[in-house]
């Protein structure tokens, strides 16, 4: 059989068997409701609870500022939404990076239909947020800020900290999606400065239809969901205990293997980096070189196009991803590479590597035996050659 | 057997394509697609006479793009190396995607690249030998240029 590798831990993780194991009871003999009051009910709601306290306490943050969602993208409209709606009276600016995913800058958009005011935070080649910027930024009328806590694609760490003081200073609320960092590096929110934080389950070992959103104590915001008032009264759904207990399953794992793990990851990344950019001619780190996510490794080849290196990579086993126009819906480049400056041509050739727990050193070692190859293979057949 | 998104039949065009590369003396070169939008042919003919009548006698190509815009080209070369011109510019988007099995909606752009760049590298031959443009080709040659232009950023 051929050999699988993969190396997409970005775009979602597989379950750890440990969570699957924690979480199974809850589907079968522990179905109950969190919401009754018999003795089914009772052992669903400890369970309930008593995974909200594990994430919370993962956070530094009190349980009743924890509320679950079925997704991060769910938790970002209601960050967005729920804020914008609730302080509509403040004011209607709201000041997103230009480089968040697709749920915050969609959510954005449809605010702007109703009559928001929304403006988008420059970046720069390394794709950064500067603070000093935010600070520029603020008006009397702005009533939230949102910038990612690392980037999706180029791995990029923002200064989360110095944002949030910025807007800790000015009254402003300060939401940040840390779906791709929670998990993978240290989370307080706290010395954050952070108003709302979003995480997701599915991106660290635990099941998909599951996330959580941070709310901090005192926050005025208004729901999306409506109903039997579970969640605080912020998030009406009948609860899913057995996805809960698996997120915090994972959230445990993830954090007792933390440190170790990083310093792996770290090592594997930048085994990967250094590698490539010395033996590939022609071929850019995107992202920050060291204020970047473990797992994380975006690089750029000149004179091909990121989708074909994909499904050259996928006929040997190997799963990367791409964020080439010709493999978009819209067949545009990544508006995040396009924010950090670069132009159409550079970013066609932008390949996206994403380790994880299984990712192992000799996985990497093929990677990097066939890499240069393809590169090579699939430049002898553009017109657009090294050396003239 | 899962689905993938490209059929068997344009991976392995994609994989082993035929005829790329360049031909140093060629009597054509048609240029689309540009390297901003992420697609980019060149395609080269070499003209013989054949039963008096004019014949792609040797078609390369070089294409900057995606998996479909390289199994389109290496699709495209097979099907007019050996014909007559006129053979050649019958062929149409559609006679591509046959060969293909199928390509994604999103994709079927790249088949009338490979088309254009035909036409074009026809076009070509035909101004430099200083012939008479058939006016069919002259019109094409006038909306993929437009097309072109309006693609400049």
């Amino acid at each position: 059989m051929k050999k699988q590798i993969y190396l997409d831990y970005a775009a979602t993780t597989p379950v750890d068997p440990r969570v699957v194991k924690a979480m199974t009871p809850y589907f079968t003999g522990k179905f109950g409701n969190p919401a009754s009051l018999h003795s089914f009910g009772n052992e669903a709601r400890e369970a309930l609870e008593n995974s909200r306290e594990i994430i919370a306490k993962a956070m530094k943050a009190e349980s009743k500022e924890i509320i679950f969602t079925s997704s991060a993208t769910e938790s970002n409209n209601m960050a967005i939404k729920g804020i914008a709606f609730a302080n509509k009276d403040k004011g209607k600016h709201i000041l997103i990076s230009s480089i968040e995913h697709d749920c915050i800058l969609n959510s954005a958009e449809w605010l702007k239909k109703q009559g928001f005011d929304v403006e988008k935070l420059p970046v720069d080649k390394y794709g950064t947020v500067d603070p000093k910027e935010v600070e520029r930024r603020i008006r009397k009328d702005t009533i939230l800020v949102s910038v990612m806590h690392s980037n999706n694609e180029v791995g990029t760490i923002e200064p989360i900290a110095e944002i949030g003081k910025v807007c800790q200073e000015k009254n402003v609320y300060f939401h940040t999606d840390a779906a791709q960092s929670f998990g993978k590096v240290p989370i307080d929110v706290r010395k954050l400065n952070v108003d709302l934080l979003t995480a997701s389950s599915q991106k660290m070992y635990g099941p998909k239809g599951i996330a959580c959103l941070f709310i901090k104590k005192g926050t005025k915001i208004d729901p999306l969901l409506h109903g039997g008032g579970q969640e605080f009264g912020k998030r009406s759904s009948t609860s899913n205990v057995a996805l809960a207990v698996g997120f915090a399953k994972a959230v445990e794992i993830c954090l007792s293997e933390m440190s170790k793990e990083g310093k792996r990851l770290i090592k594997l990344r930048d085994k990967i980096i250094k590698r490539v950019l010395k033996e590939i001619p022609d071929s850019y780190l995107n992202g920050d070189p060291k204020k970047r996510l473990p797992n994380n490794v975006n690089v750029r080849f000149s004179f091909v196009e990121g989708e074909s290196i994909l499904f050259q990579l996928d006929s040997l086993g190997i799963a990367v991803s791409t964020a080439s126009a010709c493999s978009s819906p819209k067949l545009e480049p990544s508006h995040v590479l396009m924010a950090m400056g670069l132009k159409h041509e550079e970013a066609h050739g932008s390949l996206r590597v994403s380790m994880g727990r299984w990712t192992t050193e000799k996985d990497i070692d093929y990677l990097l035996k066939v890499l240069p190859g393809i590169i090579s293979k699939l430049r002898r057949i553009s017109p657009h050659k090294i050396h003239g | 057997m899962v689905k993938s998104f490209y059929s068997k039949a344009v991976l392995k065009h994609f994989d082993k394509p035929h005829n790329y590369g360049r031909i140093k003396d060629y009597d054509g070169l048609g240029k689309v697609g540009n390297v901003i939008c992420g697609d980019e042919m060149h395609l080269y003919i070499k003209i013989a006479e054949k039963d008096k009548k004019e014949i792609i006698k040797d078609v390369k190509f070089e294409t900057f793009g995606c998996v479909a815009a390289i199994a389109t080209s290496s699709v495209v070369t097979d099907l007019i190396k050996g014909k007559t011109i006129e053979q050649a510019l019958k062929v149409k988007k559609e006679d591509i995607v046959k060969v293909l099995g199928e390509l994604p909606p999103i994709k079927l752009h790249c088949s009338v690249l490979a088309i254009d760049a035909l036409s074009e590298a026809v076009y070509d031959y035909y101004s430099k030998k200083k012939e008479k443009i058939p006016a069919k080709l002259e019109e094409r040659h006038q909306v993929i240029m437009k097309r072109e232009e309006s693609h400049e950023h």
